[in-house]
C-alpha cells in the first residue's frame, strides 16, 4: 500500500495577482515539500519578486490562496508569518545599518524568545540571545564580524548576514530573494557551499538568476515567464526542456555563468 | 568613537553638577531671576527628553507634543479650579489623561508614516488647542489662573522656590534615567530597530505599531508630567502651551542638541531658552535672528550640539 | 432655510479658499518632496502685500494683482536662496528650517507693520448683496471669491491635465527620477512650481483679508486646516486636495454654524454652549481621523512611486 504524501510545507492554490491591467501572477498552483531545496527561475518580468512578496505577506494577492504547515496565511500580516516560521532574505539587502551585525542576529533571535515589551535590563548583555546570535554568525562565516557595523560589512558579508538573520529566527522554510545578487566568484561559491549545508535542516525556497547555483542546489526547480508555471521539475529534466530554453534566450541553449 | 564618548559625558556631568548646584548659586548671588529661568529650563529639558525618546530613539517625528504639555496643564488647572488641590490626585489624573490621549492619537496617526505622521500629529495637537480654547468655563482662550499650587501635604513645598526646582530637576533626571534603562532594553533594542528598518524588522517577526505605540504612550506620559510642573511653576494654564510652535520649539531643542542621544535634549533646552532670553534682551525681534539661525543649523550642522562635539574631539 | 443657503455658500467659499492654499502645498511636496511649513507665510505676506498696495495705490483691483506678484516674486526669492538647498534632505530638516522661516516673517512683519493687524476695506462695488435666487441675498464679495477660485481650480486644472508642463508635473508627482532623466531643466521647473505654490498661497492670503483681519500668525492656522486637506485627500493629489477641501470647508463652516443649535436640543443650554464651540472645532480632526482608519493612504492618493 503506497504510503500518503506528507502535506507540503508551503502550498499555494491558483494565486492571483493583478496591477491595474497587468497580471503579475496568473492562476499559480505549486506545492513546497517539506525538506527540499526548491528554485525559481525565470527571465526577468516573470514575476518573481511578485511571487515571493505574497508568499511572505508584503503583497496581498487578488485571488487564492497559501497555506503554510496546513494553515491558510492567506491574509496573514508579514510578521505573523514570520513567527509562524517562514523567513526571507531580501533581494536588495535590508538591515539595520547602524547597528553591528551581531546586534542584528540578536534581534532576530530576541523576535523569537518570547515578547519584547521588557523596559529593564540590558538586552546586550542578554546572554543567551548573544549566543544564538554569535552562533548563526559563526554558521555563515561570520564570527569574527561580529562587532562590525553593517555599514563596515562588505556587500558579499552583508549577504551573509542576511542570512544569518533568517536563520536566528529558527524558520522552518527559508525564502531566499537572489541572494548571489552582486556576488563575485568566491563569494558566490561560498554561499552556494553555506546553502547546501543548510538545506539539510531547514526547507528552502530560491529565486535566482545564478545558474551554477541553481543547477548545483536544487532538488526541483519551477520556471515561470509571465508569471505562469512552464515548467517545473528535476533539474536534469528542466535542462534539456525546450520552452523553457526558449523563454530565456530564443532558440540558444541555457547559458550558464561561464558558458 | 572612545574619544568622543567621553567628551560627551563630561559634557553630561557637568551639566548635571550645574543645575544640582544652581540653587546654592542663585542663594549665594543674590540672583533670583536665574533661578526662575531654569525652573523653567529644567521642565523644558523634561518634555524635550520624553520627546527625543519618540523621535531620536524611536524615529516618530512628532508635530504635536506640546499637546501634553497643555494635557497635564490642564488636569492640574482644571482640578484645583474645581476645588481638588493635592497633587496626590492632580498628578497622577494628569499623567492618566496624557496616557489616554497618546493612546487614542497615536493609535491613529502611526498608521501612516512620514510626512503624513508629522502633519497628523500637528493637527491632533491643534485639536486639543481648539479644545481647551473653547472651554470658557476653565478660561478658554485666555487661560487659567491657578491659585494654589499642587499639595503634597508635608512632604514637599511646591511653593518654595528651591524645593520645587529640586522637585522638576529630580524629575529631568528621573526621566533622562528612565530612558536610558528603557532605550538599552529588548523593547528600546526593538523601537531603535524599528527606527532603522521597519521592513526589516517585519520580516523578523515584530508587529511595528504596537511597539512604536507603547513608546508613543511612555513619552506622551511622560510630557504630561512636564506639563503638570508647568502649570505649578507659571500658576497658570493656558492653551497658547500647546499651540503648534510650542511643538516646533521642543522639536527644535531635541534636534539642536542631538537626536537619539541621552542629554541632547537637556542640552539643546539649555541653549534653545537661554539663547531666546539672551536676544530678547537685545531686541523685542529675537526671532528674526533665531529663524535664519535655524535654517543655517539645518543646513550645516549635522548632529545637533553634541554631534558637534563629537567630531571636535576627534579632531 | 436663508441661513442653510448662506451658510453653504460660506462653506464653499471657504472650501475653494482652503483648497488654493492646499493645491500650492500638494503641488511643492508632490514634485520637490519639500515639506514647507513657511507656506502659512506666504498666505500672510499675500495678505499683507494687498492691504499694503490697495492703501497705496487707492485701486483694489491694482493692488490686489500688485500682491499676487509680490507673492510670487517673493516666493520665488524663497526659494532660490533658502529653500533650494532642502531638496533631498530629510523631512525633518525642511519642518525645522521652515519653521525657522515662520519665526523670521512673523517677526519681520511686526517689525515692518508692526504688531496690530491691518484692515482691507473692500471698495463699494464689493460690498453690495447680489441676489442669487429670489430672496436670498449673499455678499459680492464672497461671490466673487468663489468665481475667482473656481477659474484657478479650472486652470489649475486644465495646465496640470492638458499642457506639457502639466504632464511633468503630474510625472514628477509619480516619479522624480524619470523627470530628471528626460533631460528637462529641474531647477526651472521646481522654481517655476514653488512660484507657483506661493502665488496660490498669497492669493487665498488676500481674498481672505477683507473677511478676517490680517494679522501675524494667520498662515499658522490655516496651515494646520491645509495639512488636514492633504491627509485626507491625498498628498500630491490636486483633485484629492480638491474634494478634500470643500469637505472640510462645508464641514467645518456648517458644523460651526449649526451644531450649537443642534446640541441645545439634545443636551442643557448650559452643557451645550460649553461644548458646542470645542466640538465644532473638532469636527475637523474627526473627518481626518476617520479618513486615517478607512483609507490611511487619502480619498485620491496620487500614483505610487
Amino acid at each position: 500500500m503506497p504510503e500518503p504524501l506528507p502535506e507540503p510545507l508551503l502550498r499555494v492554490e491558483n494565486l492571483v495577482r493583478r496591477f491595474g491591467g497587468i497580471v503579475a501572477t496568473d492562476n499559480l498552483s505549486i506545492e513546497f515539500a517539506r525538506g527540499e531545496l526548491h528554485a525559481i527561475i525565470g527571465p526577468n518580468g516573470a514575476g518573481k519578486t511578485t511571487l515571493i512578496s505574497q508568499l511572505i505577506g508584503q503583497l496581498r494577492p487578488s485571488t487564492g490562496s497559501i497555506r503554510f504547515a496546513g494553515e491558510d496565511i492567506t491574509h496573514l500580516p508579514a510578521w505573523r508569518r514570520s513567527r509562524l516560521g517562514l523567513a526571507r532574505s531580501f533581494q536588495i539587502t535590508s538591515l539595520l545599518r547602524d547597528f553591528t551585525a551581531v546586534d542584528n542576529v540578536a534581534l532576530a533571535a530576541q523576535a523569537r524568545d518570547g515578547h519584547s515589551f521588557r523596559f529593564w535590563g540590558n538586552a546586550r548583555k542578554e546572554k543567551q540571545l548573544r549566543d544564538a546570535a554569535q552562533s548563526a554568525l559563526a554558521r555563515v562565516g561570520l564570527g569574527h564580524r561580529g562587532e562590525a557595523l553593517v555599514s563596515e560589512l562588505s556587500h558579499g558579508e552583508q549577504r551573509e548576514l542576511e542570512l544569518a538573520v533568517a536563520l536566528a529566527t529558527k524558520p522552518q522554510l527559508l525564502l531566499l530573494d537572489e541572494p548571489m545578487a552582486g556576488l563575485g566568484a568566491t563569494e558566490s561559491s561560498r554561499m552556494v557551499k553555506l546553502l547546501a549545508d543548510l538545506r539539510r535542516e531547514v526547507t528552502i525556497i530560491l529565486v535566482e538568476h545564478d545558474m551554477n547555483a541553481v543547477f548545483a542546489l536544487a532538488d526541483r526547480i519551477t520556471v515561470l515567464v509571465y508569471g505562469r508555471i512552464i515548467a517545473s521539475g528535476a533539474p536534469a529534466a528542466i535542462r534539456l526542456n525546450e520552452e523553457v530554453k526558449r523563454a530565456y534566450l530564443g532558440d540558444q541553449h541555457v547559458v550558464t555563468r561561464h558558458g | 568613537m572612545k574619544a568622543s564618548f567621553d567628551a560627551r559625558n563630561i559634557i553630561a556631568g557637568l551639566i548635571v553638577a550645574g543645575l544640582l548646584l544652581l540653587p546654592v548659586f542663585s542663594q549665594a548671588t543674590g540672583n533670583l531671576f536665574v533661578l526662575t529661568l531654569f525652573t523653567r529650563i529644567v521642565i523644558f529639558a523634561l518634555a524635550a527628553v520624553s520627546l527625543n525618546l519618540i523621535m531620536g530613539y524611536g524615529g516618530m517625528m512628532s508635530f504635536g507634543h506640546a499637546a501634553y504639555l497643555g494635557i497635564g496643564g490642564y488636569a492640574v488647572g482644571i482640578l484645583a479650579a474645581e476645588g481638588i488641590g493635592s497633587g496626590f490626585i492632580q498628578w497622577p489624573v494628569a499623567l492618566l489623561a496624557s496616557a489616554l490621549f497618546a493612546l487614542v492619537v497615536g493609535a491613529l496617526c502611526l498608521r501612516t508614516r512620514g510626512v503624513y505622521f508629522i502633519m497628523i500629529t500637528l493637527a491632533f495637537a491643534q485639536m486639543a488647542y481648539y479644545v481647551a480654547s473653547g472651554l470658557s468655563r476653565y478660561g478658554g482662550d485666555d487661560g487659567l489662573t491657578i491659585y494654589k499650587r499642587s499639595d503634597f501635604g508635608g512632604l514637599i513645598n511646591l511653593s518654595s522656590r528651591v524645593q520645587f526646582y529640586y522637585l522638576c530637576l529630580g524629575c529631568l533626571l528621573g526621566g533622562v534615567y528612565l530612558v536610558w534603562r528603557i532605550v538599552n532594553s529588548r523593547f528600546g533594542m526593538v523601537v531603535q530597530g524599528l527606527r532603522s528598518n521597519e521592513q526589516r524588522m517585519q520580516a523578523i517577526g515584530f508587529p511595528a505599531n504596537r511597539y512604536r505605540l507603547v513608546c508613543f504612550v511612555i513619552a506622551g506620559t511622560m510630557c504630561g508630567l512636564a506639563g503638570a510642573l508647568l502649570a505649578n511653576n507659571t500658576d497658570f494654564i493656558s492653551p497658547a502651551v500647546m499651540y503648534w510652535t510650542r511643538s516646533g520649539d521642543l522639536m527644535v531643542m531635541v534636534i539642536l542638541g542631538g537626536m537619539g542621544t541621552l542629554f541632547g535634549p537637556v542640552v539643546g533646552a539649555i541653549f534653545y531658552l537661554v539663547l531666546e532670553e539672551f536676544l530678547s534682551q537685545f531686541t523685542e525681534y529675537w526671532a528674526m535672528i533665531m529663524g535664519p539661525l535655524l535654517l543655517l543649523v539645518v543646513l550645516f550642522g549635522r548632529g545637533g550640539i553634541l554631534g558637534l562635539v563629537g567630531r571636535l574631539s576627534r579632531a | 432655510m436663508l441661513l442653510v443657503v448662506e451658510q453653504f455658500l460660506n462653506g464653499l467659499q471657504f472650501g475653494l479658499l482652503l483648497f488654493l492654499l492646499a493645491a500650492g502645498l500638494t503641488l511643492v511636496f508632490g514634485i520637490m518632496d519639500l515639506v514647507n511649513l513657511a507656506h502659512g507665510s506666504l498666505y500672510m505676506m499675500g495678505a499683507y502685500f494687498a492691504a499694503t498696495f490697495v492703501a497705496w495705490s487707492g485701486n483694489f483691483i491694482f493692488g490686489i494683482l500688485l500682491a499676487l506678484g509680490a507673492t510670487l516674486l517673493l516666493g520665488i526669492v524663497l526659494e532660490l536662496v533658502a529653500l533650494r538647498h532642502l531638496y533631498g534632505r530629510d523631512h525633518l530638516d525642511h519642518v525645522l528650517a521652515t519653521f525657522g522661516l515662520i519665526l523670521f516673517f512673523n517677526d519681520m512683519v511686526r517689525l515692518v507693520w508692526g504688531p496690530a493687524g491691518l484692515s482691507l476695506p473692500l471698495p463699494a462695488w464689493l460690498t453690495v448683496p447680489v441676489q442669487i435666487v429670489p430672496g436670498v441675498f449673499y455678499p459680492a464679495y464672497r461671490l466673487a471669491i468663489i468665481a475667482v477660485a473656481l477659474a484657478v481650480a479650472l486652470m489649475l486644472y486644465l495646465v496640470v491635465m492638458r499642457t506639457r508642463i502639466g504632464m511633468l508635473i503630474r510625472a514628477g508627482a509619480s516619479n522624480r527620477e524619470m523627470i530628471g532623466a528626460l533631460g528637462i531643466n529641474i531647477k526651472l521647473l521646481y522654481t517655476l512650481v514653488f512660484g507657483l505654490g506661493a502665488a496660490l498661497a498669497g492669493l487665498a492670503g488676500l481674498m481672505q483679508a477683507p473677511i478676517l483681519t490680517v494679522q501675524i500668525g494667520m498662515g499658522e492656522n490655516i496651515l494646520i486646516l491645509a495639512f488636514v486637506i492633504i491627509v485626507i485627500g491625498g498628498i500630491g493629489s490636486i483633485r484629492g486636495a480638491f474634494v478634500a477641501a470643500i469637505l472640510v470647508g462645508m464641514i467645518d463652516t456648517l458644523g460651526r454654524a449649526f451644531l450649537p443649535d443642534l446640541l441645545r436640543k439634545v443636551l442643557s443650554s448650559a452643557a451645550a454652549s460649553t461644548a458646542a464651540p470645542a466640538l465644532s472645532s473638532m469636527l475637523i480632526y474627526l473627518l481626518m481621523a476617520i479618513v486615517l482608519v478607512a483609507r490611511p493612504e487619502g480619498l485620491f492618493p496620487a500614483s505610487r512611486r
